[in-house]
């Protein structure tokens, strides 16, 4: 009996008349948690109720905390019949469970009906008093902290990163049981709704458990999502990285750190891991070996089809099987070999080999080496591979027993066995940007996850749960004397190569290949890398992840997006699963092309944050790709697109075709100057990259003899057999340009079709799908998160795949279209982290749902910021400085392994700024006060909470500086008057804003003024206009958090000021 | 294809104002993108016809949501499901309580019943102002008047309060629902060349005058209906006009004041004691409600029609007043001064404010 949740009902406001008669209602309230219920007292014929009960006690074991959610029932009381229920509340009181988190919950939250909506606000107080827990074998985790921020967080320093944590419980969807057919659909959904919210619980209380195995205190990256497998039952899975989470002192604010070390950290850790190199014999075994746990789970079961999941494509295979047992002896020698800087062939060769197997040993022993996380603290990236994916098409079969989900976890496991698979052949050991997405129709269900093979700095991750030897380890490894001079050597040495100093080649080093040049798992066309000069680099570069902070930009990136509608026969069982799984590689392959022609189209080289969705119907399939395309100044220039002929003979055919290639070449040249990429000329001085700069397209086009198409292999598919099939078709075409397009192809001609369709970005605006766009710096605080969602019908005359790819193209275009036009108050500013969601909820319906944030930023001191950073390296100050102190830190602390007890003297911060800022309560200003002066004779005054959403990890101009606890909220709302509700859009668009403002309040009680790394995860949606009835389910996430604006870090914002004082106020009565 | 559904909603609601005033118009969806389109909207961003009318459905349902809330605007600032900006909601509410004076002027003085909202097609066809923003405006002033009815207190005050309007609004909306309380006839022919802003200042002037209210703010009454006890002297008054001495005293004195400051000395002296006699006779009336309804009508016919036909300027009439006013106090006979002023100060600058074309 470890926890003691205290509850208190004070007051309710805007409730709904009730009784006709009197236009009034008599309120009271059921506070229940677990089996226990409490009442309030009824208020007579108030809309306005003042209930201030008594504080209601539950004596609970903290499992139970975990999982269940403290439910609150408004009801009408009725003296003749039974009482109508007004609407309820759930409240997650996990946030409270960790002392570095909320510690009240106290507010106005909205009273939701599932069938009516918001019906009213009630105000609560809830407070929780843990004991400590001194059982071993405890099946709670309290106290593991949860981040949806996919970073590390802002007023954290990470000292570990324990690696991947998943979870996954099952059970009867309530919507589906017998008793659905008798009981009401509110009683119905609230079964849903209240299911929901235990399993998560349960499920976040499971992966705390493995956490706290693994010696962490913290998930980040947390991603959580629900299966709604229809009559098979209903699966909430999450996943998430484990990681030993330090608070940061506010002594130790991230400006505090001194300037001199910028250039030297992020590339430390390598380079002093030279010290002591195990042999060669002793490793070799470790890193060929299959890992321990692999696939002990038992073979797929009963109808599982594996088709779609079976290795990588097959030239590569090969290939890469070899190079993982062979691997070190010839990534070192060739670069000795080269004579391109004997140092720097020593250096790199052992340097790679060190890395690999230091961090190998960490990791092997895990079972998946994959991380959640998309941004990264500096030095932690060290060499980034390709986008690695996998799809998997399976027949969902009824749950027998949602204790065992073993089923479910099979296919997960099998599918991230792959992922690691496709890892190693890219000569990577670990995956990161990880992220899994299941699209279900009928008994269908496609599982994918995809992520970026990457080399990871052993550093972040050793010890931890392996062994006590760590830290010994980690000391000798880390002489810091001997680093600062390798350091220094190095700065030498690229300042005679480069002609200038200060250079700071790590800013490349995530671009160099991790895999073996002469043993490439893919063809892929290699250069000398265009920052340092010393390692070989990729031509074209897709990854899942945020761009590095490190990494070197040239001129603003852009939302590229790839779309593709294929049709499909309806089937049923094990010939539709076929038919799906035999698509998927063509949709792969198509989406990839489209992908890398809009790339060459603007002129860059890389792609981050790509999200490649794929969604079934009935009778077709959607591909959707997303992603941020940047210049990487350290990789090559982007050659540009070639049309060619089949039948050069024909005049006419020829103009036509040299009409094209003129259309192309002018938008390439077009959108260089919209993205103002201008390659730096710092390397006039290298000889090898001399090839004068204002020519440096065409020397691309003449100087890049490998095919085209075989960079696409860049993004490493495992979809079929089939997919080599097609790469070597295009090899039969090898022209000599960078990049060719074959008119004669239909594909082709549709792929230009798309490519000269997708309409330009409106003057001042600027878009991608990443955190942040490069290049732009000076945001301003205005900032606006949206959700639009639209669903289309198709009328059936043209279901043939052209047709539908030139309207589904449209309907990304014109939505896209729509929110520059809504936004445009703002321009100039960029669309953040824009996130497309299709789905395919009946036959020839097709949703579109697409959650962002439109941040303005200045323009005046932009161009000023532009020209000081065109050397500099392409980060902003503020992460700059920050990742200087976090990695000041880290090397301190792994000194000392005692992490310091730094949550006392946040606290105490956090606990000095309440006590001055209510001191400094302000005189209200003028609009405010007199509005204040005439609620006063009402019962309900107190302003509202501002809060921010915003699905980044961060606020600009604004400092987080407390994490209060993840939100995650599932709602149903049903109508049986669509019409009523002002029909489809008119429900979806009320039943958002609720969501919203749910959210918000839920934030606000927790002392939040923001939500950070805000994602809606689920938004189904079913009508039926002929019953007059629409339902929708929507699951949303993030971090409430508390900030402060970086201009006046003292002046808490009056809101918040109040918000705190009155929760104190309310401290003290207790 | 089709669109089936489309909606936008935002964290922070921010509402375009030119579609706001569209919708509060009373504008179909239609009309409004058509309205926007010819304002040049899509001028400079590269949108459709399709982009603005997707626009203007997501914000006319948002309008719509609000609609309920700006209907109690104390809500409007503690109510969750919008977050509006403070200074948007004081648009918001501004806007929505913003009426068309040629409408106000057809109900202005009318019971605010069931009976004149059935009439409002023919109000909405004579004013040109769609029936849409009729109902809206006539609504308004509907639930401004039942909320005020109840309350003590000063008038424009408890509206400013209740429906957190500008001060102006507040005061305009005061008029109102003074006027349909103590319907005052305003459609009479006659009646037709003065605007609302006419009445709204008479308004002002009656209720900060004659009311209860007005001579003593701690009264916690109602200052929507006139005084009774005034309304009882007024017919003291009569004698100025009744004994013939005090009405030959009073002429000549004033008489005396104007003479040869004006050109129109010689009407005046002729028609005073009709003028007179118009004046005293309205405040002899008052008592009875049935004529409070035509005070703006007696005014007209019985002293500003009279002075018109004979050319008096402006500066006559303030010239005048302000000696018939003064005049009356120098009377030894004539007992009720304080009466006097108060009737007198209201009736001048009502008419000071009436004496236009």
């Amino acid at each position: 009996m470890p926890g003691k949740l205290k509850a208190k009902i004070v007051a309710g406001r805007h409730l709904p008349v009730m009784d006709r008669a009197s236009d009034l209602t008599d309120a009271f309230v059921e506070v229940k948690f677990g089996n226990t219920t409490f009442k309030t007292d009824v208020f007579p014929k108030s809309l306005n109720p003042q209930w201030n009960s008594e504080w209601f006690k539950f004596e609970v074991d903290d499992e139970d905390l975990q999982d269940e959610p403290l439910q609150i029932t408004v009801l009408d009381h009725d003296t003749y019949s039974a009482n109508d229920a007004i609407g309820k509340v759930y409240i997650d009181i996990d946030p409270l469970l960790s002392c570095e988190a909320a510690t009240v919950i106290s507010g106005w939250l909205p009273i939701y009906d599932t069938i009516h909506g918001i019906r009213g606000e009630i105000n609560v107080l809830v407070k929780v008093d843990l004991f400590n827990d001194l059982n071993r074998f405890r099946q709670s985790s309290c106290g593991v902290k949860f981040f949806c921020t996919t970073s590390i967080p802002r007023c954290y320093r990470v000292a570990l990163v324990h690696g991947f944590v998943e979870e996954l419980v099952v059970n009867e969807d309530p919507e589906y049981q017998w008793i659905d057919r008798i009981r009401t659909p509110r009683a119905s959904n609230e079964a849903r709704q209240r299911l929901i919210s235990l399993m998560s619980g349960e499920l976040q209380r499971k992966i705390g458990l493995k956490v706290l195995e693994m010696g962490g205190n913290a998930v980040v990256g947390y991603l959580q999502c629900f299966d709604l497998e229809g009559e098979s039952g209903l699966v909430v899975r999450a996943i998430g990285t484990a990681c030993t989470l330090d608070k940061l002192s506010p002594g130790t604010a991230p400006n505090t750190t001194t300037h001199t070390n910028t250039h030297t950290l992020p590339n430390t850790a390598p380079t002093s891991n030279a010290c002591n190199s195990p042999s060669k014999d002793s490793k070799e075994p470790v890193f060929s070996e299959d890992p321990p746990h692999s696939l002990s789970g038992p073979p797929t079961p009963l109808r599982t089809l594996p088709s779609s999941s079976p290795p990588p494509f097959s030239p590569s295979k090969p290939c890469s099987r070899q190079s993982s047992s062979s691997d070190t002896d010839l990534s070192l020698t060739p670069r000795i070999g080269m004579g391109s800087g004997g140092s720097v062939g020593k250096e790199a060769g052992p340097l790679k080999t060190l890395l690999r197997q230091h961090t190998q040993s960490a990791l092997e022993q895990r079972e998946f080496p994959i991380f959640t996380l998309t941004c990264f603290p500096p030095g932690f990236l060290v060499h980034v591979g390709g986008v690695v994916s996998t799809r998997s098409v399976k027949l969902l079969d009824r749950i027998h027993n949602p204790d065992e989900p073993e089923t479910r976890d099979a296919w997960w496991e099998e599918i991230r066995q792959e992922i690691k698979s496709h890892a190693k052949a890219l000569g990577c050991h670990a995956v990161v940007g990880y992220s899994e997405s299941t699209s279900i129709c009928e008994e269908v269900c496609i599982l994918s996850a995809s992520g970026t093979a990457a080399m990871l700095n052993p550093r972040f991750m050793r010890e931890g749960c392996l062994d006590t030897g760590g830290s010994d380890h980690r000391l000798s490894r880390q002489p810091h004397p001997g680093m600062v001079g390798s350091e220094r050597g190095e700065g030498e040495v690229s300042s005679t190569w480069l002609g200038f100093e200060d250079a700071s080649p790590p800013s490349c080093g995530f671009v160099h290949i991790p895999y073996d040049e002469f043993n490439m798992p893919f063809p892929a066309q290699l250069t000398y890398c265009y920052h340092c000069r010393r390692q070989k680099v990729p031509d074209v570069l897709f990854t899942t992840i945020d761009l590095p902070a490190e990494a070197e930009v040239t001129g603003k990136g852009c939302l590229i997006q790839a779309r593709l509608c294929r049709t499909k026969k309806k089937a049923q069982g094990e010939v539709n699963a076929t038919s799906i799984s035999n698509l998927l590689p063509f949709m792969e392959y198509e989406l990839h092309t489209q992908l890398m022609n809009k790339l060459k189209l603007r002129s860059m080289n890389a792609l981050f944050g790509l999200r490649i969705q794929i969604s079934v119907g009935e009778n077709m399939l959607l591909g959707l790709a997303s992603a941020t395309g940047v210049y990487l100044s350290a990789l090559p220039a982007p050659g540009g697109i070639q049309i060619a002929g089949k039948t050069p003979s024909d005049l006419s055919y020829d103009q036509h075709i040299s009409t094209m290639q003129k259309r192309i070449d002018d938008t390439i040249a077009k959108n260089k100057e919209l993205y103002n990429i201008h390659p730096p000329k710092l390397f006039t001085l290298d000889p090898e990259a001399f090839t004068g700069l204002n020519t440096e397209c065409i020397e691309e086009v003449v100087g890049s003899p490998i095919p085209d198409r075989q960079r696409s292999s860049r993004l490493f598919r495992s979809t079929s057999e089939s997919s080599d099939e097609l790469s070597e078709l295009d090899l039969s075409h090898g022209k000599k340009d960078a990049f060719v397009l074959e008119i004669d192809d239909t594909d082709a001609v549709e792929d230009i079709q798309s490519l000269l369709t997708d309409a330009p970005i409106p003057a001042g605006f600027y878009s991608c799908n990443t955190e942040v766009m490069p290049g732009i710096h000076n945001w301003t605080s205005g900032l606006q998160m949206f959700t639009s969602v639209r669903v289309y019908r198709l009328s059936n005359a043209n279901l043939t795949n052209q047709g539908l790819n030139k309207i589904f193209t449209d309907l990304c275009e014109n939505l896209l279209k729509s929110l520059y036009f809504k936004l445009r108050s703002m321009i100039p500013c960029c669309l953040c982290h824009l996130n497309f969601t299709v789905a395919v909820p009946e036959e020839e319906l097709i949703q579109v749902a697409v959650t962002a944030v439109a941040m303005s930023f200045d323009k005046e001191t932009q161009q000023a910021a532009d020209k000081a950073l065109t050397r500099g390296s392409g980060e902003n100050e503020e992460q700059l400085q920050f990742s200087m102190e976090m990695c000041g830190e880290s090397t301190i602390s792994n000194n000392q392994p005692t992490a310091k007890p730094s949550g006392v003297p946040e606290s105490a911060m956090v606990h000095s700024s309440r006590v001055s800022s209510s001191e400094r309560c302000s005189p209200l200003p003028e609009g405010r006060s007199r509005s204040l002066r005439s609620t006063r004779s009402l019962p309900c005054g107190a302003p509202v909470t501002v809060v921010k959403m915003t699905p980044l990890s961060f606020l600009p101009g604004t400092r987080i500086v407390k994490y209060l606890g993840i939100i995650n909220m599932f709602f149903i709302r049903e109508t049986t008057s669509l019409r009523e509700e002002g029909g489809v859009s008119g429900f979806l668009h009320s039943f958002i804003a609720e969501v919203f403002a749910m959210v918000r309040a839920h934030v606000a009680a927790l002392g939040g003024n923001a939500l950070v790394s805000y994602s809606m995860k689920e938004c189904v949606f079913m009508e039926n206009p002929n019953k007059n009835q629409a339902q929708c389910l929507i699951n949303v996430s993030g971090d409430a958090v508390i900030f402060i604006r970086e201009s006046d870090q003292e002046a808490i914002p009056p809101l918040l000021t109040s918000r705190q004082t009155s929760s104190t106020g309310a401290d003290g009565t207790t | 294809m089709s669109v089936e559904l489309d909606v936008f909603v935002v964290n922070t609601t921010i509402m375009d104002e030119e579609v706001y005033q569209l919708w509060l118009d009373g504008y179909t969806v239609n009309d409004a993108v058509k309205v926007r389109m010819e304002g040049g909207v899509l001028e400079g961003c590269e949108a459709s016809a399709e982009v603005l009318h997707s626009d203007t459905m997501d914000q006319y349902r948002t309008f719509q949501m609000c609609e309920r809330l700006l209907h109690s605007p104390v809500k409007l600032a503690n109510q969750l499901l919008f977050q509006i900006p403070p200074h948007r909601q004081v648009m918001l509410i501004e806007r929505y309580y913003a009426f068309d004076s040629v409408f106000v002027r057809e109900v202005l003085g009318k019971k605010l019943s069931k009976g004149t909202k059935k009439d409002l097609d023919d109000v909405s066809a004579k004013t040109g102002v769609t029936l849409k923003s009729c109902r809206r405006q006539f609504d308004n002033f509907k639930r401004v008047f039942k909320v005020v009815e109840e309350l003590k207190g000063p008038l424009v005050e408890n509206i400013r309060q209740h429906f957190l309007l500008s001060d102006k609004l507040a005061r305009d909306y005061a008029a109102i629902v003074f006027f349909a309380n103590n319907r005052f006839e305003t459609g009479k022919k006659k009646l037709h060349y003065l605007t609302f802003q006419d009445f709204a200042f008479c308004a002002g002037q009656l209720i900060s005058n004659w009311t209860v209210g007005a001579l003593d703010n701690m009264v916690e009454d109602m200052d929507v209906d006139l005084e009774k006890e005034f309304l009882q002297d007024l017919k003291e008054l009569k004698i100025l006009i009744t004994d013939r001495d005090l009405l030959d005293q009073h002429k000549s004195l004033v008489c005396t004041a104007l003479r040869g400051k004006t050109k129109a000395f010689n009407e005046m002296e002729a028609n005073f004691k009709n003028l007179s006699r118009g004046l005293v006779n309205i405040a002899a009336k008052l008592t009875n409600t049935k004529e409070v309804r035509d005070f703006f009508i007696d005014l007209v016919e019985k002293f500003i029609e009279p002075c018109r036909s004979d050319k008096w300027t402006a500066g006559d009439m303030r010239l005048y007043l302000t000696h018939y006013t003064n005049s009356a106090h120098v009377l030894d006979t004539f007992k009720h001064q304080v009466v006097w002023d108060r009737y007198m100060g209201v009736i001048k600058s009502c008419i000071l404010k009436m004496y236009h074309d």
